[in-house]
């Protein structure tokens, strides 16, 4: 295995996406609403290409208001979805996300056709993990991948959200009638968390492609969730489970094909499937309740 | 005998509460021509309720009677269609901390990962407010308030490692800790054991005594008269309200759950148990 600089700052932009996902993902798990970061990574696509085609150029921020709008909407519209029109809350999501996820590849392909431009919907997919280390900037002494750079703001900003407003996020989760009537707007804080999602499933897109955002806004809070008993300990083991993908996924993707003769395999893909292998083997072999670790712990006793 | 002609041949309810002369400023709980429906069906009718201080008031009625919606209007978590609800005189979201609520048990997610003490210290997140974190004097009143219900040595149980009695002690304990005048509980004896009927039975009266008003939502027609000292008689309407030796009588009841013969018996059979 020959490992370069590159190779390090791959593992650096995915463990920094897979962190930053991980930290909403926790609570969106929590909330039994896992299926809605699915929904809102998928709908920000038409946010994505109107920001785009507002702003006229491939700057990152109109992109990410847009994007976050779009994905606030999309919550709200499952709510609508589901509330005026009858259906359940699976439907209701399944027809707001496939709706501006279409409508988002429209725009993409007109704003592709008309004006020779790279925002290209299969990049937006699948990301490009590899090319990352090639789009540099200097920051002081420094040459950061912007991708990275991105990241990792999106990441800070998201763990500041949820330190500055740990505990309202842990009572509204919990119990958000309880937080209603001592004043805590649980509204705004689902909201909140929606608009979180959708900001980091954007700023990832381009790096790493929508796929790893799914995962990582999930696995590894679930993973961590069959572990532990405390919320903080949750949000911690999630981190490390994300940065665990992502070194060993970047690992995995350029050395195990080669054994068999292959080229190396998709760093983010790899990276999301070792998240679901670690997710495998935790729930096989957890000391808790582990399916082949006798239950240890007596519900009743007092 | 339907509800409505009840209501034709007797002083309505809201009329002989109306009789009560009203002082804002100590009236726990006023509520005034409260009206709720869920997607234009309506599930509570003009109701007009005012509770004195240092009452336990139970409220009783079949089921979909709307008790439950009743308590959630009071405290904004259902929206009206009408009315007015007063806290001490204010409306409720401004005397907010006066009010302390014991959800449904059901309501909640008990796998959710935190331990007793964690629960019981969100009683106390209203008065910390927003960004500041929770200290150590907040988990040292929720630690009060579990030993107060019995269970201090679980405080740093997994809540789902809790019995279902445990749990509901978990939940009153919590509303102690958020210190209120005014409690609304909903269901607080829905199956939980022996001995923790008798302790929140006890904490009712500890309560009461401290000049605190406590609302609760009850199923069991049989221990009404023992545990409440006035009750809330609801079918959609308010069918009558008041002290529960006057208020608590067959032919109310049969009014409150008029129709429902199963019920009626049942109804009888625990007015036969109660009074016995």
């Amino acid at each position: 295995m020959i490992w370069l600089l590159d190779d390090t700052w791959i593992v650096i932009t995915g463990a920094l996406c897979a962190v930053a996902c991980a930290l909403p993902g926790c609570f969106m798990v929590l909330r039994k609403m896992s299926m809605m970061g699915d929904a809102i990574s998928h709908a920000v696509l038409p946010g994505l290409a109107i920001g785009y085609l507002v702003a006229e150029s491939r700057d990152a921020l109109p992109m990410l208001l847009g994007a976050a709008l779009v994905g606030v909407l999309t919550a709200l519209f499952t709510q609508w979805v589901g509330q005026f029109g009858n259906v359940d809350r699976g439907a209701a999501m399944g027809i707001v996300f496939t709706t501006l996820f279409a409508l988002g590849l429209v725009l993409i392909e007109r704003a592709a056709d008309h004006e020779n431009i790279d925002l290209d919907p299969s990049c937006v997919l699948y990301g490009a993990l590899e090319m990352a280390p090639l789009d540099l900037m200097t920051l002081g002494a420094w040459e950061i991948p912007r991708a990275a750079l991105w990241l990792a703001v999106v990441l800070l900003l998201n763990l500041l959200i949820i330190l500055l407003l740990y505990k309202e996020f842990n009572l509204s989760s919990f119990d958000p009638s309880l937080a209603s009537t001592l004043g805590i707007n649980a509204t705004f804080m689902h909201y909140l968390l929606m608009s979180m999602v959708a900001v980091t499933t954007v700023a990832s897109f381009e790096a790493v492609g929508s796929i790893i955002v799914i995962a990582m806004l999930i696995v590894p809070g679930a993973t961590a969730y069959l572990l532990t008993q405390r919320l903080w300990v949750m949000l911690l083991l999630s981190a490390l489970f994300g940065i665990l993908a992502s070194a060993l996924g970047h690992v995995v993707a350029i050395t195990v094909p080669t054994w068999f003769g292959f080229d190396s395999t998709s760093s983010s893909g790899m990276m999301a499937t070792i998240a679901g292998l670690l997710f495998l083997l935790v729930w096989l072999f957890n000391p808790r309740e582990g399916v082949w670790v006798p239950r240890r712990v007596n519900k009743t006793e007092s | 005998m339907g509800i409505d002609a009840v209501l034709e041949d007797r002083p309505s309810a809201s009329q002989r509460i109306r009789e009560v002369p009203s002082h804002p400023d100590t009236v726990p709980l006023a509520i005034d021509d409260l009206t709720v429906a869920y997607q234009s069906k309506p599930v509570l009718w003009d109701i007009d309720l005012d509770i004195p201080e240092g009452k336990l008031v139970g409220i009783v009625g079949p089921n979909g009677a709307g008790k439950s919606t009743l308590i959630k209007a009071c405290l904004d978590l259902v929206p009206k269609a009408s009315g007015r609800v007063k806290v001490y005189g204010k409306a409720y979201s401004e005397n907010r901390s006066l009010v302390g609520y014991v959800p449904q048990r059901e309501s909640v997610d008990w796998d959710y990962p935190v331990s007793a003490l964690d629960v019981v210290t969100m009683g106390t997140y209203g008065r910390i407010g927003l960004f500041n974190p929770v200290r150590k004097k907040h988990r040292e009143e929720a630690m009060q308030a579990l030993e107060h219900v019995g269970i201090g040595h679980l405080a740093k149980r997994q809540i789902s490692q809790l019995s279902g009695g445990q749990q509901q002690r978990v939940f009153l304990a919590r509303a102690l800790a958020q210190d209120a005048k005014l409690y609304f509980m909903d269901e607080p004896f829905a199956a939980v054991d022996a001995a923790t009927e008798q302790a929140i039975v006890g904490l009712l009266h500890e309560l009461k005594e401290q000049g605190k008003t406590v609302l609760v939502v009850h199923h069991d027609l049989a221990s009404v008269s023992q545990y409440f000292d006035w009750v809330v008689l609801l079918n959609m309407r308010v069918v009558n309200a008041g002290p529960t030796e006057e208020v608590f009588t067959r032919e109310n009841l049969k009014a409150t759950y008029g129709g429902k013969l199963a019920l009626l018996d049942e109804a009888g059979q625990a007015l036969r148990d109660s009074l016995r």
